[in-house]
């Protein structure tokens, strides 16, 4: 079986980010790029899978500009076999990411496709789901706990929801995004990172998968919360409530 | 979800004083694969060896919880110049280069075993080794089970290393070794040592042979560890050989040979640890970026103030510089233009290597470390600019050491 994993190349989680002066979006020049940490965790699972003798071959797939590659290249160096870039300029907002993936899918067959839950500079935790949803599969989101029964081609998938835990039981292939406290990612070792020198990564272009990109979705402006006042301190009860009813407007 | 993460880092930090790392540009100096590689050794250290950094120089020990030894030799670390198959990277000096700044950048004393362990005994035994010895000693030392090491220095023979009075007498069979050698880095802890001692000690320099030592030889010992005022925790001691045979098959090289084998390895040697300087550089600028945003005086962070920018700058360039030059050299030498004068010229980076080595953040006699780094640094500096001055006008051969 074949497991496919979406990454995605981000701001580094350490950076401080700084909004751009025109206010169209986040300073992204000069700036530390790294894979999404829930795309590592998304792969470190794959790995695992396939160590454990249940797939055969795990494919990295990242969309975006050509620097994409090196985020595909720390995924060869983790462990997957091959990698597949699609190179697309521009904004790329989840519904089309998920119709890309799913042109990708038709391609190669994999038996699983993990992605992580959202990306740390969007957030938006919506192309697992709409993948699914355009491709029929079945989906177990915020996967806390994963466990493949290849016999029976079932995946029992734990996730983390509001209430607690909740154990959903898909039939495969299917759809996988990944939690926090899935697993721990390994580290790229060094024999992996020259060995990943000749793994092989193949191009793609959204016209070659007849995908159109274009979007409903247009960014107006991007600015800075405002910053945190002090505190103050209240002398009385009731100054609190007035306080509460006419400055912040809570009551 | 970026605060989040930040927030978590920044958690993760203070608990364990791991310390902020700023971003440099490398762009002209590594090629992608260099890049992948530099960043993940410095993850693996900044998560494995700087929790421990302060620790280990107030103790002057290495961690007794964790096998830092074992935990790089799993990472690759120990045999990146020795071939693959005795568990080692064949990958060049460029890479060794890197790897030691980056494991100096979390500490520098783990820096300085490991530069001793990886370089001065792996890389000796890979460059001079027989098959039959390479197979016997490199699988261990390679994969952290055993730690290495390498003495040459004696009580009366520092600079002038070629005038060591220990004697390697021949006897049936082998040899007896008799005499001391001191400032044995990882001597405490080594399960195998490069020795250099005199078969004939009235051939000069012609008279030396190398040797591996194992620990436990009877008659090999070591003696007090030295209680050093920096790169604490890098264990360093006297060796002390009372009629200690050593076997045939244990001669480095050839007799007689062993000033070829020392000559051509400080070379490297130098090489390799001058890279300790720069991640020590690096580390205090990961230190001070943020320090000079954070602290404020006179209603400003202190960084918007000319003079601490100056002095930021001066650093930055220094650090680049010094680093371009260190890459520089070990790229030369891994497309093997090993211009054994050229090196030499890396003394100067061993001064900032002397300097910082008395140089620790929290000890309190920080002003008694600083005055003595810069006696250390003007009597290197002068020793330096003799052998610089000699390497290019060709006069008589000073050794350094």
């Amino acid at each position: 079986m074949k497991i496919m994993v979406a990454i995605k190349r981000v701001v580094d989680y350490a950076v401080k980010i700084r909004v751009k002066p025109d206010k169209t979006g986040v300073e992204t020049q000069n700036v530390k790029m790294s894979m999404n940490p829930f795309c590592e965790i998304a792969l470190e699972e794959a790995l695992r899978i396939k160590e454990s003798g249940l797939a055969s071959e795990v494919v990295a797939v990242s969309m975006g500009t050509a620097q994409c590659v090196d985020t595909l290249r720390t995924g060869l160096a983790m462990g997957a076999d091959r990698g597949i870039h699609v190179e697309a300029t521009g904004a790329l907002y989840p519904l089309s990411v998920a119709k890309l993936l799913k042109a990708l899918v038709e391609v190669e067959k994999p038996g699983l496709l993990i992605l992580g839950k959202q990306a740390i500079d969007d957030d938006c935790n919506q192309t697992g789901q709409m993948v699914a949803g355009l491709l029929g599969w079945p989906q177990g989101t915020f996967a806390s706990k994963v466990v493949l029964d290849k016999e029976n081609q079932v995946a029992t998938v734990d996730r983390e929801v509001d209430g607690g835990l909740e154990t959903l039981s898909l039939d495969l292939p299917a759809v996988i995004t990944t939690d926090l406290r899935l697993n721990q990612p390994r580290y790229a070792t060094l024999p992996n990172i020259m060995k990943a020198k000749s793994k092989a990564i193949k191009k793609f272009t959204p016209q070659e998968l007849n995908v159109e990109i274009k979007s409903d979705l247009e960014v107006v402006q991007v600015t800075e919360p405002p910053k945190r006042k002090a505190g103050v301190v209240v002398s009385s009860v009731d100054e609190l409530l007035d306080k509460l009813k006419n400055e912040a407007h809570v009551i | 979800m970026q605060r989040l993460f930040a927030a978590r880092s920044v958690c993760a930090a203070i608990s364990t004083g791991k310390r902020h790392c700023a971003s440099f540009s490398t762009a002209l100096l590594f090629d992608d694969t260099q890049i992948q590689f530099k960043e993940s050794v410095s993850q693996f250290a900044q998560q494995n060896i700087a929790p421990h950094a302060a620790k280990i120089d107030q103790t002057n020990y290495f961690p007794q919880e964790v096998n830092l030894w074992k935990l790089m030799g799993e990472f690759s670390l120990h045999g990146i110049t020795a071939p693959e198959e005795y568990g080692g990277l064949g990958l060049g000096y460029l890479y060794h280069c890197i790897a030691m700044e980056e494991i100096s950048r979390a500490s520098g004393s783990v820096g300085l075993s490991y530069g001793a362990h990886s370089n001065l005994c792996i890389n000796q035994l890979v460059r001079n080794g027989n098959p039959a010895q390479k197979q016997k000693y490199l699988p261990k030392l390679i994969s952290g089970e055993h730690v290495g090491a390498l003495a040459m220095s004696e009580p009366n023979a520092g600079s002038d290393v070629v005038s060591m009075k220990c004697k390697a007498d021949r006897v049936d069979g082998g040899y007896v070794i008799n005499g001391n050698k001191m400032w044995c880095t990882n001597g405490p802890v080594a399960q195998t040592l490069v020795v250099y001692a005199k078969t004939d000690v009235t051939a000069g320099s012609k008279g030396i042979t190398a040797f591996i030592i194992e620990k436990g030889m009877p008659g090999f010992s070591t003696a007090q560890k030295l209680d050093k005022l920096g790169m604490r925790g890098s264990d360093t001691c006297e060796l002390v050989f009372d009629n200690c045979f050593v076997p045939e098959e244990n001669v480095l090289g050839q007799e007689g040979k062993g000033v070829y084998v020392m000559m051509s390895g400080l070379d490297l040697e130098r090489l390799v640890l001058a890279s300790g300087p720069l991640g020590l550089m690096q580390a205090c600028l990961d230190v001070v970026l943020p320090y000079v945003r954070q602290r404020e005086q006179f209603g400003r962070p202190i960084g918007e103030f000319q003079f601490i920018q100056g002095k930021i700058a001066d650093m930055y360039t220094s650090l680049q510089s010094s680093r371009s030059y260190v890459y520089s050299v070990a790229r030369d030498c891994d497309n093997g233009k090993v211009n054994p004068k050229v090196p030499l010229n890396l003394n100067f980076l061993f001064l900032a290597f002397l300097g910082y080595l008395y140089f620790f953040f929290f000890v309190p006699s920080i002003i008694l470390q600083i005055l003595v780094c810069l006696l250390i640094f003007e009597f290197y500096y002068i020793f330096s600019c003799l052998v610089i001055f000699n390497s290019f006008c060709k006069l008589k051969f000073i050794i350094i050491w």
